[in-house]
């Protein structure tokens, strides 16, 4: 008689591993010292909501460091861009994009089935292979943003000598802001990407830091 | 060595190596996370120069050289239309504290050259060059931008004149309020691009005291920061110029 018998898959290659949990540290640099920037001019609101409130400022003890802010986020941009440059090549180079990308029209359906799946309105989820289609979409997506931001970035550093590229998202004050938008937008991945890690349970997460998951029956 | 994609083992086994793998993946993550905080402690914690450690000093000067490499005096700043014009608020007064020194106002001007003595010169020196008039965007460091019309003239035609003949333009502009309370040091790419202005007149009125009476610089290649007012004395120099807030925490560079 036959033991019963396990199998773990390899679902995350160690250098994605590395990639994004890089990653992660790199970007809150950059979001805690653009706050630090946007502290000293900070004009955006929606309605009567106005970026930030008083107690989100004091919070994070965003006040007077305009020249700190600056200085770090003119240091970790270099890393923050090498990171996103080796993922995006490491992908490519190992044909794991293939995992990542929406590859058919049809990946939009899909990815709304799976939202209904997620919200229990729909009994099956579509088929998947590493990533279902909400997946593939939001991890093109941010890679996406992120490819807007380093460009909005740009512009704004340098709106002179980058004239064009600031033109394109309507001048200096344009691209302030779709920089800006853009980084309110990590933070809502952020928020729902936690909240799936959670549901996805520990094999899941486990897989993201050793690489290996426990194969589910189902599967 | 590459990791198989799928391992089968007896149950028993499977739960062995996922334990060793999983001791072994967060520990490194581990490491690596105390490395990362070690990195940034030591990023935040040197010498300081300026206002700022070292390390952070040195990128902010490395960033500034590869701008500088890249700067091109014949890409323009972006020119407007006076319906666009807008509000300039008056922010930072260094150096703008006594009146009294707008009665009895010239300008020095010191070419930097040895045995060369500096030159005394009235606005209407300044004037009698080719006027220029422009309308461009004004960007505060801290990060709000304003469309103004400026007046005056460029200061290459005034270095060209000025300049005695025989000498080539150093590396550096340094200019300094009469007090020497504010001054900026300025790149020699930077200081003759064909937008940089010694202006006296802002949106087609004179300067007001608060605005840099009787002659400024504007300098749409720059933040802010570098637009001086109330412009006392002008020298060139080989050396890297003092620069006000270059030595409170930000970029000696401060380019657009």
């Amino acid at each position: 008689m036959e033991d019963s018998s396990q199998t773990l898959r390899l679902k995350h290659l160690l250098a994605i591993r590395w990639f994004h949990w890089v990653n992660f540290p790199l970007l809150s640099m950059m979001i805690w010292s653009g706050l630090l920037i946007y502290w000293a001019y900070s004009p955006y609101h929606i309605g009567s909501f106005h970026f930030f409130p008083d107690w989100f400022v004091n919070l994070l003890n965003l006040k007077f460091h305009l020249a700190q802010g600056m200085a770090i986020h003119f240091v970790f941009m270099w890393l923050f861009i090498a990171n996103g440059i080796l993922y995006v090549s490491y992908t490519l180079l190992s044909g794991e994009w293939r995992m990542l990308v929406p590859r058919s029209g049809k990946a939009f359906r899909d990815a709304f089935h799976v939202l209904l799946h997620d919200l229990h309105l729909r009994k099956e989820a579509p088929p998947q292979d590493k990533y279902n289609a909400a997946q593939q979409i939001a991890y093109t997506g941010i890679i996406l943003m992120g490819v807007g931001s380093f460009l909005t970035g740009l512009a704004v550093y340098k709106p002179v000598q980058m004239g064009w590229l600031a033109a394109l998202f309507g001048g200096y004050a344009g691209a302030r802001l779709v920089h800006f938008m853009l980084t309110l937008g990590y933070v809502g991945f952020f928020a729902i990407h936690i909240q799936q890690v959670v549901l996805a349970g520990w094999n899941n997460f486990r897989s993201m830091v050793i690489g290996y998951e426990v194969v589910t029956q189902h599967d | 060595m590459t990791n198989p994609r799928t391992i089968t083992l007896s149950e028993r086994e499977a739960q062995k190596k996922l334990k060793r793998l999983t001791r072994r993946g967060f520990l490194a993550g581990g490491i690596a996370a105390a490395a990362g905080i070690g990195g940034y402690k030591w990023l935040t914690s040197g010498g300081e120069i300026g206002g700022r450690t070292w390390q952070e000093r040195a990128v902010l000067n490395a960033n500034g050289a590869i701008s500088e490499a890249y700067f091109s005096d014949s890409r323009l700043a972006r020119t407007f239309r006076p319906d666009q014009i807008g509000f300039q608020k008056a922010n930072g007064g260094y150096g703008l504290d006594d009146d009294d020194e707008l009665k009895t106002w010239k300008l020095t001007f010191d070419p930097g050259i040895a045995g060369v003595s500096p030159l005394t010169l009235q606005l209407a020196d300044v004037q009698s060059l080719p006027q220029q008039k422009m309308i461009t965007n004004f960007c505060c460091i801290e990060g709000w931008n304003v469309i103004t019309q400026w007046t005056g003239v460029r200061l290459a035609d005034f270095l060209r004149k000025y300049l005695p003949t025989g000498h080539s333009l150093p590396p550096y502009v340094y200019m300094a309020t009469p007090d020497e309370e504010y001054y900026v040091g300025l790149d020699r790419k930077s200081a003759v691009h064909p937008q940089t202005l010694l202006a006296w007149e802002m949106n087609n009125q004179p300067l007001t005291s608060e605005h840099g009476a009787p002659l400024r610089l504007v300098i749409p290649v720059k933040y802010g920061i570098k637009n001086i007012k109330r412009i006392g004395t002008i020298r060139l120099t080989d050396k890297r110029p003092a620069d006000y807030w270059a030595e409170n925490g930000y970029d000696w560079f401060s380019g657009l």
